[in-house]
């Protein structure tokens, strides 16, 4: 098969593809249907500790899915580290950029907080707030700092791992209180929630920012991981 | 439904269909980890246009959360998924070099 046939192939299948996925979108947005998700969410919002009907879909009615993309995350960084030392940092750069860094990163962190407060009432969270402080790291490492900002290898697997294990022993608590696994009981569901979204916050951000690094911190390296 | 709604929404999920396919497209065609690598997030983007679109409810109405929260966790998702597969292709690159 010549290589302009076969690119006429592809060419033919992505177009049908895209033909038949187009039909689905609008069947799908125009067709009749029951009850959507959203008013089974939007329902529930208030009982479940968040005014935020983003906040409760991700940290109560789909916690446990937001639980394993924290897995997710962790298990990434955990390949980035176990293949390749770090890049080398970047050269310092000029006072221009120097002194900007120095203005933006406390901006990034002052925003990234807010953003966790806020994320209950508005739209913000964990997400969001992570991932400004990832922001603030590769920022960091762009204008030439070594570990972009970031701590120890040791603290960096404790603030790495934190959001898993917060989220996991929440569940856990919920259980010994009788309820089923992340089934927050109401009266403290906000406390709850709020603590699993710093704890996740800390996470992402470091994942984020560990992750453009791109390796092991190599800096008092031990046997491996 | 709106109609108003309907064609907001037909237009923007439309759209990251499109972007979608030039991802696709792009992913098939083109030779070289970076290249696949970002149309890889292209068709990401598309997906994520898609789910946007489907959560508008007129701007009067708040939108679906469920897409949203799927959108915010998967851009996250994706980021740190692409940073794995660069270190994975900066350990090629080391391999085919040593």
């Amino acid at each position: 098969m010549s290589s302009s046939l076969l690119s006429l192939l592809v060419k033919v299948l992505v177009v049908a593809l895209g033909a038949f996925l187009g039909w689905a979108l609008w069947d799908g947005l125009s067709g009749h249907s029951g009850v959507r998700l959203a008013e089974i969410a939007l329902v529930q919002v208030p009982e479940s500790g968040a005014s935020n009907p983003v906040t409760s879909v991700l940290l109560n009615f789909r916690g446990y899915d937001t639980l394993l993309e924290l897995a997710v995350l962790l298990t990434a960084l955990l390949g980035i580290w176990s293949l390749c030392p770090a890049a080398l940092p970047y050269p310092p750069p000029g006072l221009l950029l120097t002194n900007l860094v120095g203005w933006v990163v406390p901006m990034l962190i002052i925003a990234g907080g807010y953003l966790l407060w806020v994320g209950g009432q508005a739209p913000g969270g964990a997400f969001q707030a992570g991932a400004l402080f990832g922001a603030a790291g590769v920022t960091l490492a762009l204008a030439g700092h070594p570990t972009g900002g970031l701590p120890a290898e040791s603290h960096q697997r404790l603030l790495a791992t934190s959001g898993t294990l917060v989220f996991v022993l929440m569940g856990l608590g919920c259980m010994l209180l009788g309820l089923g696994f992340l089934t927050y009981p109401k009266a403290i569901a906000k406390w709850l929630i709020l603590t699993i979204e710093t704890a996740a916050t800390l996470s992402i951000g470091l994942i984020l920012a560990a992750a453009f690094l791109g390796g092991h911190p190599s800096a008092g390296r031990s046997h491996g991981l | 439904m709106d109609s108003e709604i309907l064609i907001t929404q037909v237009l923007y999920g439309g759209l990251g269909l499109v972007l979608f396919l030039l991802g696709l497209w792009s992913f098939i065609v083109h030779d070289g980890l970076s290249r696949k690598l970002i149309a890889l997030n292209v068709m990401g983007s598309g997906v994520f246009h898609v789910l946007v679109a489907i959560a508008y409810r007129g701007l009067e109405q708040t939108p679906d959360p469920v897409p949203h929260a799927l959108v915010l966790t998967g851009i996250v998702v994706a980021v740190s998924a692409t940073a794995l597969a660069l270190a994975f292709g900066r350990r090629l690159e080391e391999r085919d070099h040593a």
